[in-house]
């Protein structure tokens, strides 16, 4: 027995280092049949890397105080050694682990991945992207500037319009009646601490019911239907590691090399990753003229403004837009199709897909937008199509053409 | 279907509302050359002997100036009027409370002003300024009305008045005409603020040109390593079919 054997050994009478390598890369099976769109789950975990490791570093330099948060972070572009190149990082990671998340999310609709048995895996899911969200959010105030400033007076706000306690609730949340050094204290604890760790843990909740579950696939089909007779490996699973590691691997080069032209070619990216009104000191007695929250937020802020005010109150808005998020819980249940994959599925299916993405960025086009009358029109049209995409779906998926799968994976 | 053509149509007509809804003043196009040092020192001059009185640059420090090819000498011979040591920042001697009542508002920090107001604006702002007896300075600007700022370097650019228009019942501004010549010509006055605005969106991110270098090394880095993993998946994916 060689010597790394024997230290191998030891420990694994003691921890199960080789059976969790065993059981979630070398004879974890994935089907073999994973396309383009099976790049983003990875990616999604590379970036959250890159944002903890990238905001430590920010961390050591940042000052979460209203008189020297705006100072500090041009102190990092400056004087900091390679400051720039990890703030640049950090800015350019938050805007893309929300294009990496959609793209998944994307792939998830498509191919059916939240259908029975990954319900679990699709909720824990969209528990991540809403953590996600409140992480980005709390993280936009850091800087200081006018729209981080003005931004999250108006999010803040629509805590106050709940009925009854809203005042109170939203003074809670800000430790203040305005948002002030007090409320830039608490969102930096829970930017830098709470909510990284419960984005952690349910990233290791998501990964845990995957692999319990195995993974989905383009075709939709149980690769565990067919195992080896001797074996019991799945005849259409390969191990995760070697043959997608280096997969991913080329994926995460592909990525690396869109973050980087960003990052060092154009972090502000036209003002969608670094809005010009950012570079501005927050001024609590100077209200911009149009404050728009960053693009990743936009498709449903236009949600909240295309709901108008009932009885002099905004809160059928927010409920709309709270409500836009809430029914993605729901999805294993609202599908009724007999089928998994957009491949199999019928026409009624794929055009309602077609003009929810569409709705979705267009939603997300209108919320850049200040609010006009015929802006408006297109954001209710846009909603109603949102809405509907769910609420119609156990109809529509029922009634919908279904080809037959095949029984195995396709290639 | 012919619903959804309207459909369709309508989404095509969406890009249209951004259009409407932008301002319109017009910008002129600053000439900015982060490679052009001579421009960028031009600049930099301009900037501490006119600018720095009033406003502050308090994130910039004078030492930094050696980044567009000047001496620690220079710099303090030439550059330094408010400041003992070179590593200290561009601060300003005029208190808060003092700007504040002279000018109505206290002037900007100008470190990241050309990040929050982009080139152009400046470029045309710094151009722009009109006489205007109802205003306490004296002095408007075309592109920011009722500005606190006066016009700093009219000794240079001479006294602009606006030249009318009548549009329906009102008179509007059609543009400036020079009234009274300045020490240099407007096209040399054009040049010297393309220098200083070009100094500006250098002092915005100082590290700009390095990073831009650094990102072809980045990128040339990266396609490398793409084609090596490319072909490392092809073989380990080759028995898979």
């Amino acid at each position: 027995m060689s010597a790394l054997q024997k230290v191998m050994g030891w420990v694994d009478d003691r921890f199960p280092l080789t059976a969790t390598y065993k059981a979630h890369l070398s004879e974890y099976y994935a089907p073999k049949n994973f396309n383009f769109w099976y790049f983003f789950g990875s990616l999604a975990l590379l970036v959250l890397v890159l944002q903890i490791v990238t905001g430590i570093f920010l961390t050591m330099n940042y000052k979460p105080d209203a008189e020297l948060a705006f100072a500090s972070v041009e102190y990092i572009m400056r004087d900091v050694e390679w400051g720039w190149l990890i703030r640049y990082m950090h800015s350019t990671g938050a805007s893309l682990f929300f294009v990496v998340v959609y793209l998944h999310m994307f792939r998830g609709l498509m191919y059916g991945s939240y259908r029975k048995p990954r319900e679990l895996i699709w909720i824990f899911g969209v528990l991540i992207y809403l953590a996600l969200m409140a992480e980005a959010f709390l993280g936009y105030l850091l800087p200081w500037g006018q729209m981080s400033f003005w931004g999250a007076q108006v999010i803040v706000n629509l805590f106050a319009a709940v009925p009854f306690i809203g005042d109170d609730l939203s003074i809670w949340i800000r430790g203040d009646y305005v948002i002030s050094d007090a409320t830039l204290n608490r969102f930096f604890a829970f930017h830098v601490i709470a909510l990284p760790l419960v984005l952690l843990g349910l990233v290791v909740a998501h990964l845990v019911a995957l692999h319990e579950v195995g993974s989905n696939n383009p075709d939709g089909v149980e690769i565990k239907k067919h195992k080896d007779p001797v074996t019991h490996i799945p005849l259409d699973g390969i191990p995760f590691h070697p043959y997608y590691t280096v997969k991913d691997i080329v994926g995460v080069i592909v990525f690396l090399m869109v973050f980087s032209a960003i990052v060092f070619f154009g972090p502000e990216m036209g003002g969608y990753f670094l809005e010009a009104n950012n570079f501005v000191p927050a001024d609590p007695l100077k209200t911009p003229p149009h404050i728009a929250p960053l693009w990743y937020f936009t498709p449903f802020y236009a949600i909240l403004r295309a709901v108008p005010p009932m009885f002099g109150s905004q809160f059928p808005g927010v409920v709309a837009m709270g409500m836009s998020i809430v029914l993605m819980f729901f999805l294993p249940w609202l599908d009724r199709s007999k089928v998994k994959s957009i491949r199999y599925r019928g026409p009624i299916y794929k055009i309602m897909l077609t003009l929810f993405i569409i709705s979705f960025i267009g939603l997300g086009y209108l919320g850049l937008l200040p609010s006009t009358p015929v802006a408006t029109i297109f954001a209710q049209i846009f909603s109603v199509i949102y809405f509907l995409f769910f609420l119609l779906m156990p109809w529509y998926t029922s009634i919908d053409k279904t080809k037959p799968e095949p029984e195995r994976v396709t290639g | 279907m012919k619903r959804l053509k309207n459909f369709i149509f309508l989404l095509a007509a969406v890009p249209l509302l951004a259009v409407a809804s932008e301002g319109n003043i017009h910008l002129d196009k600053a000439p900015v050359n982060l490679a052009d040092q001579e421009s960028l020192q031009r600049g930099a001059r301009l900037f501490v002997n006119s600018c720095l009185n009033c406003h502050s640059a308090a994130s910039m420090r004078y030492s930094r100036m050696q980044d567009i090819g000047l001496t620690e000498d220079q710099i303090k011979d030439n550059l330094m009027f408010a400041a003992e040591k070179p590593g200290e920042t561009m601060k300003v001697a005029m208190s808060k409370g003092d700007a504040k009542l002279w000018f109505g508002a206290t002037p900007p920090d100008l470190s990241v002003i050309a990040r929050s107001r982009g080139a152009d604006w400046l470029y045309t702002y710094l151009r722009s300024f009109y006489r205007d007896e109802t205003r306490p300075t004296g002095w408007n600007n075309l592109v920011f009305d009722k500005v606190g700022m006066p016009h700093v370097m009219w000794n240079l650019q001479g006294e602009l008045v606006p030249r009318y228009k009548k549009e329906g019942e009102h008179e509007v501004i059609d543009g400036l005409e020079l009234a009274k010549p300045g020490s240099v010509t407007l096209a040399e006055y054009d040049a010297m603020v393309g220098d200083l605005v070009n100094y500006l969106v250098w002092m915005g991110e100082p590290d700009q040109l390095k990073r831009k270098q650094l990102g072809l090394i980045v990128l040339a880095f990266l396609a490398i390593f793409f084609v090596v993993a490319y072909y490392l998946k092809k073989e380990f994916w080759k028995d898979i079919h």
